[in-house]
């Protein structure tokens, strides 16, 4: 591998792991906080007749993992092709 | 039309549709049979991950389970829903980049020595096997019911027609009768929670009827939580599972494991190409979350009916003699059992053990017996019998195909005999297929567990070996052969004893040597939750072991590199 392409290489890779983290910390907060460690007070707010916390646990945190991965691969196919990477 | 017949009816028309599709795609050669030629479009990828993940454990067990734990039971929402993004970002492109055939011949690729692949065979089939269990116990009750036989009888029935439909079409036709059970199974599913919600709180989104009112203006949560406390159970909506770390690490595991079952990934081999592999892995959660946002609905509306069938007002017990016909059904199953304690004919159901007198309600029969139990019509409850059959057929039929080929592929032509003909070694794979059968189905006949329970541990069994190997595998140059093997050992041993302790071992009732007794749990931790602390011992021992033993090789490092982008197809390293 040439020099330029394995910087490339490694540009690519530092960006795919940031878009993870990134997503990795929404991941948790949704499910690990707000459904598991801060549930009783955020049962304390309701919305319709769901405690907040007990939505987020059933309901919430499994909508937002839908939009997460989504987002993720419309990212990574992005980052794809900006670093040129792609598939041919 | 009678129930019965008309159970016949609908369960016999999609299990025509099913073998009608197996024939049709039946696989030829080896790359058909293990990832149907690498040629499956990326949503219908999705679907057929879909039906291969959501198990009797997610179609009969989780209901149920949500039922009788309320809140508690969202470890496992939550943890079979975000195992799912781990794996579409950890996992899943980076292994299609790779581009064989199984989970065993990446871990033997990457941590270049035949023992890894020789110890991920072990792992993946500890984890498959103990996942095809709860799948029986799934089928036996399923079959139990459908064809009103006793629970051993059922399973007996079941065993034989998985085996029969797995060892046919091998991936190819897997995957296309896959996507027929997707569709059999969500409508299954959905319909009647579609009618409950409806009759229950007027509106037809089981997911906003949950947080809806009922017929009184009373919020139907408030009103479970009510009727729950009156009569001694906890309350619905904040009863927990356990303690507060139990349940984190319980989620942690489920998620793991899902990452790491090695049926599901292997899914992500038969896409096309790297930006094949993320959109079928979110397609996939889609259509998984079709039925894991409906299921809150299922278990609290299922438990509200219940309630009030048998004590319709309060005080004023149910009569046993007049009990309704599903009763009588489900009591031929000898799953569910009234014993009136204190002889007055009627049927007092409490918290309290000493009193309570519906001295069997398994958490299985909640799905099957809803419908019923909300008296909607027969068709509809013909659908659900044919729903969770396809659910149990699905995911039974992948597990066996990723056992299967683990022997056939990674432990015969990898290590033991690499001449071997495509055609021996299809035929292998067969017999590997008939052996996982007749072994899951003995262990089924004393399940460690309910379905979803049984099959919480096989997700820890992966987690604490399979899904660190890989993780490393993609994600640290610096993880080395000694590292990798000494990880998934220590890890899978630490949660095979913790479960085995409390469980028995192999799960033979009375070969536990310190008893299911939770003040043994480790920190409050149950065996069922263990997997993530053992992934956590592989991943300490790994990293320790690789740096006091030598480098990757340049060639493997060079292996990492080539997998972590998406441009340049094939593989680059040879062994």
């Amino acid at each position: 591998m040439s020099q330029e392409s394995e910087n490339n290489a490694k540009a690519y890779w530092k960006a795919n792991l940031r878009l993870v983290m990134i997503c990795l910390v929404i991941w948790f907060v949704v499910s690990y906080l707000f459904g598991i460690m801060l549930v009783e007070p955020l049962n304390e707010i309701r919305v319709g007749g769901y405690k907040l916390g007990f939505w987020f646990a059933q309901q919430g945190s499994i909508y937002t993992f839908v939009a997460l991965v989504f987002f993720y691969a419309w990212r990574m196919n992005a980052l794809d092709r900006k670093f040129g990477v792609e598939e041919d | 039309m009678e129930l019965q017949t008309l159970t016949y009816i609908v369960v016999g028309l999609t299990f025509a549709l099913y073998l009608g599709i197996a024939v049709w795609a039946r696989a030829a050669s080896t790359g058909e049979f293990y990832v149907a030629g690498k040629g499956i479009h990326p949503i219908l990828n999705g679907m057929a991950t879909a039906a291969d993940w959501m198990s009797a454990a997610s179609f009969i067990g989780m209901a149920g389970l949500i039922a009788f734990n309320g809140y508690g039971a969202s470890v496992f929402l939550m943890g079979w829903t975000g195992g799912y993004v781990l794996l579409a970002m950890l996992l899943a492109p980076y292994l299609r980049k790779y581009g064989k055939f199984t989970v065993p011949e990446f871990i033997g690729d990457r941590f270049y020595s035949r023992t890894a692949r020789l110890v991920a065979i072990i792992c993946l089939i500890l984890a498959s096997v103990t996942y095809v269990i709860g799948q029986m116990k799934g089928i036996g009750v399923a079959f139990s019911r459908f064809l009103e036989l006793d629970y051993d009888t059922g399973l007996y029935v079941g065993m034989a027609i998985v085996f029969f439909y797995a060892t046919l079409g091998g991936m190819k036709g897997i995957t296309y009768t896959q996507i027929a059970q997707y569709v059999v199974l969500i409508f299954a599913y959905t319909v009647p929670a579609v009618f409950i919600s409806m009759q229950l709180t007027g509106n037809p989104l089981p997911q906003l009827g949950l947080g809806g009112t009922m017929a009184d203006g009373t919020y139907l949560l408030d009103k479970l939580d009510m009727v729950l406390t009156e009569i001694g159970f906890k309350e619905y909506t904040t009863a927990g599972m356990d303690n507060r770390l139990n349940m984190f690490v319980y989620t942690l595991t489920l998620m793991f494991g899902t990452a790491g079952l090695p049926h599901v990934i292997t899914r992500f081999f038969t896409v096309p190409n790297v930006a094949g592999a993320r959109r079928s892995a979110a397609w996939a959660l889609v259509f998984i979350s079709l039925l894991y946002t409906v299921a809150p609905a299922v278990g609290a509306m299922a438990r509200l009916n219940l309630m009030q069938t048998i004590e319709p007002t309060k005080g004023d017990y149910l009569v046993y003699a007049e009990r309704p016909q599903w009763f009588k059904n489900w009591e031929k199953t000898g799953l569910l059992a009234f014993e009136d304690k204190n002889g007055d004919g009627k049927i007092q159901y409490t918290a309290d053990k000493a009193t309570n007198e519906m001295v069997k309600v398994d958490r299985d029969i909640m799905v099957l017996a809803n419908p019923e139990i909300a008296k909607l019509p027969n068709w509809v409850i013909a659908l659900v019998a044919a729903g969770g059959l396809a659910a149990a057929l699905s995911t039974a039929a992948g597990l066996l195909l990723a056992i299967a080929s683990s022997i056939s592929h990674d432990l015969l032509k990898g290590i033991l005999t690499p001449n071997i003909s495509e055609k021996s070694e299809l035929l292998a794979s067969r017999i590997a297929m008939a052996f996982a059968v007749l072994g899951a189905g003995y262990l089924g006949l004393h399940p460690p567990d309910f379905a979803a329970g049984t099959v919480a541990i096989a997700f820890g069994l992966a987690a604490a070996s399979l899904f660190p190997a890989l993780m490393m595998g993609i994600f640290s140059k610096r993880v080395n052969r000694t590292g990798a093997i000494l990880g998934m050992l220590s890890g899978i041993t630490v949660t095979m004893l913790y479960v085995f302790q409390h469980k028995g071992v192999m799960f033979i009732p009375g070969t536990s040597f310190m008893g299911g007794m939770s003040q043994n749990w480790f920190l409050g931790i149950s065996p069922n939750a263990f997997g993530a602390v053992g992934a956590l011992v592989n991943f300490a021992v790994a990293h320790v072991v690789s740096r006091m033993t030598g480098e990757v090789p340049k060639d493997v490092q060079d292996l990492i590199e080539h997998i972590r982008v998406p441009a340049g197809a094939g593989a680059a390293h040879d062994d």
